[in-house]
């Protein structure tokens, strides 16, 4: 077993040696701009690209015509709901989303209300899935877009997207999805999840970094966007700048591979995720799943562990690279937002753990990581304080802690 | 973020880790902090003929406050009530080289301190 471990698939993945050997001819060899249309070496350029386009529109069941390449999701996230808000604003100023999005949205949220846009922030249920019935609640004449994520990056959890969508396509609202996590990973088809818009990005998916891309939907209806980087017109007038050709070549190739595999990769890989659970969770008692139990991400996993608290638990299995919802190891200070949004109390949500299990996780890291997790909690409850008041029959709730 | 070598050894080597009976007469315990903001601290002390003979703590947190309150009770062992008050949270954060982020792991421990000899103080004047 090589150290240290990578269980951090959410944050990003590592790219594919196929993906890297798609990649090595476009940077010295066949280095053309796709936008140079009076030699070769822009020709060649450009037919790789539209290669790459049309692996890429395969993945999520699109047309290649309707994929804009951006630098990443937050770019595709950010040009998505401007975009659609200054194109649409003599129809309407308000934007429904959902609590528990990435910062990505709702941070382009919050600077799209600077500007005077309304937006409803809905809240999710316990299972952290926002409820289709509270979106047509939400849905007032003069609301123009609807943004929520497929899949969450924290609890992994798959939001009803196809009947979101059904309730979007009956109010005639665009509807924008953010799939980040879920592109790759579970079959996505814009047709049956009924989504105008869509962001994802290569490096989740075991392509490079700095390529992403933002499926605008051509038909029923014909979406349009305000540009939010003019210059060339590149990407049909949405998104000018010189296309990055290698990463876009290792951008499709890494669709292609997600395509081919898929079925059999996420089969193993919910395998072994659940085998984690299981083993983590017989061992210790008061640790909590977050999120959705069965409708989630396949290598997902999220959980809180009583007592003990994050960050002091991942320095306890350092040699395993994994994250946490503590708010010491947020740069808000803040324990995360997403739990938080699920009703999971403050204190549950300093001690989760994200697990993100991926396509170069072996059957060995998953059972050596189990194990010294169970470890790790069991040391630092023997230290907490929390945890001896608890088995004193202390109802901690009913203390009064002095808050600072 | 890098912890310090010093914090990454008290946290895998705690000194003075585990409980004193708090019913003790000679016993000051200080419990701070609030499970929702991730730290708290129990600090307790075994005072004879004014010294604190022994120093045990339990810490919920994150390294730097395991480290803080590790450190504390190395430093309250074999000082006088009154010397023990002297110890600050700008002392930690000197011993274990903690970042701007994690001084507030120090400001508890100096306020778990305080605790624990406040404590110890008031049962001492009730037993009189």
């Amino acid at each position: 077993m090589k150290f240290p471990i990578y269980m951090d698939n959410h944050s990003t993945t590592p790219m594919d040696p196929r993906v890297l050997e798609a990649m090595l001819p476009y940077f010295i060899e066949k280095f053309g701009n796709a936008a140079s249309r009076n030699h070769q070496f822009g020709w060649e350029a450009e037919e790789a690209v539209e290669n790459a386009r049309k692996q890429i529109a395969r993945l999520i069941h699109c047309d290649a015509k309707e994929i804009v390449f951006t630098s990443g999701a937050t770019e595709s996230d950010n040009l998505a709901l401007k975009g659609v808000v200054e194109m649409y604003k003599e129809k309407g100023d308000h934007i429904i989303t959902c609590t528990t999005e990435h910062r990505a949205i709702l941070d382009t949220c919050k600077s799209l209300e600077k500007r005077g846009i309304k937006v409803t922030y809905l809240p999710v249920e316990k299972d952290g899935r926002v409820n289709p019935g509270e979106v047509r609640k939400a849905i007032t004449d003069k609301t123009i877009l609807i943004s929520i994520m497929l899949a969450n990056n924290e609890i992994g959890t798959i939001h009803p997207i196809a009947e979101i969508g059904k309730i979007a396509k009956e109010k005639g609202i665009l509807l924008h999805c953010d799939a980040t996590q879920g592109v790759g990973k579970i079959p996505v088809d814009v047709e049956a999840l009924k989504v105008d818009l869509m962001s994802f990005t290569s490096h989740k998916i075991y392509g490079p970094k700095g390529v992403g891309a933002l499926y605008v939907r051509k038909k029923g209806p014909r979406v349009r966007l305000v540009p939010q980087i003019d210059g060339g017109g590149h990407e049909r007038g949405m998104r000018s700048g010189t296309l990055p050709v290698p990463l876009i070549i290792g951008f499709g190739k890494a669709c292609e591979l997600c395509e081919q595999e898929m079925p059999v990769e996420s089969k193993r890989i919910a395998a072994m995720r659940d085998r984690l659970q299981a083993q983590i969770m017989k061992d210790l008692d008061e640790s909590y799943l977050n999120g959705h139990p069965t409708e989630r991400l396949p290598h997902n996993l999220n959980i809180s562990f009583a007592y003990v608290e994050g960050e002091a638990l991942l320095m306890g299995v350092k040699e395993v690279a994994l994250s946490s919802g503590s708010a010491c190891t947020s740069a808000t200070l803040e324990p995360s937002y997403v739990l938080r949004a699920l009703g999971v109390g403050s204190d549950l949500a300093h001690s989760s753990i994200r697990f993100g299990l991926g396509r170069f996780t072996t059957d060995e890291e998953v059972d050596y990581t189990g194990k010294r997790m169970v470890e790790a909690v069991k040391r630092l409850r023997e230290m907490s304080p929390l945890y001896e008041m608890a088995k004193e029959g202390i109802d901690l709730k009913s203390v009064q802690w002095a808050v600072h | 973020m890098a912890y310090s070598e010093k914090v990454i050894d008290h946290y895998n080597n705690p000194r003075n880790m585990g409980s004193l009976p708090k019913d003790d007469k000679q016993v000051g315990t200080g419990i701070v902090g609030a499970p929702e903001c991730g730290d708290v601290m129990k600090l307790q002390i075994k005072v004879e003929n004014d010294v604190i003979v022994d120093a045990k703590f339990k810490t919920f947190g994150c390294g730097s406050a395991i480290a803080s309150s590790s450190l504390a009770t190395e430093w309250l062992k074999g000082r006088t009530v009154d010397e023990a008050y002297k110890i600050k949270n700008t002392d930690i954060v000197q011993e274990l080289n903690l970042p701007p982020v994690k001084i507030h792991c120090s400001v508890l421990a100096e306020d778990a301190i305080k605790s624990a000899l406040e404590d110890y103080k008031k049962k001492a004047a009730e037993a009189k």
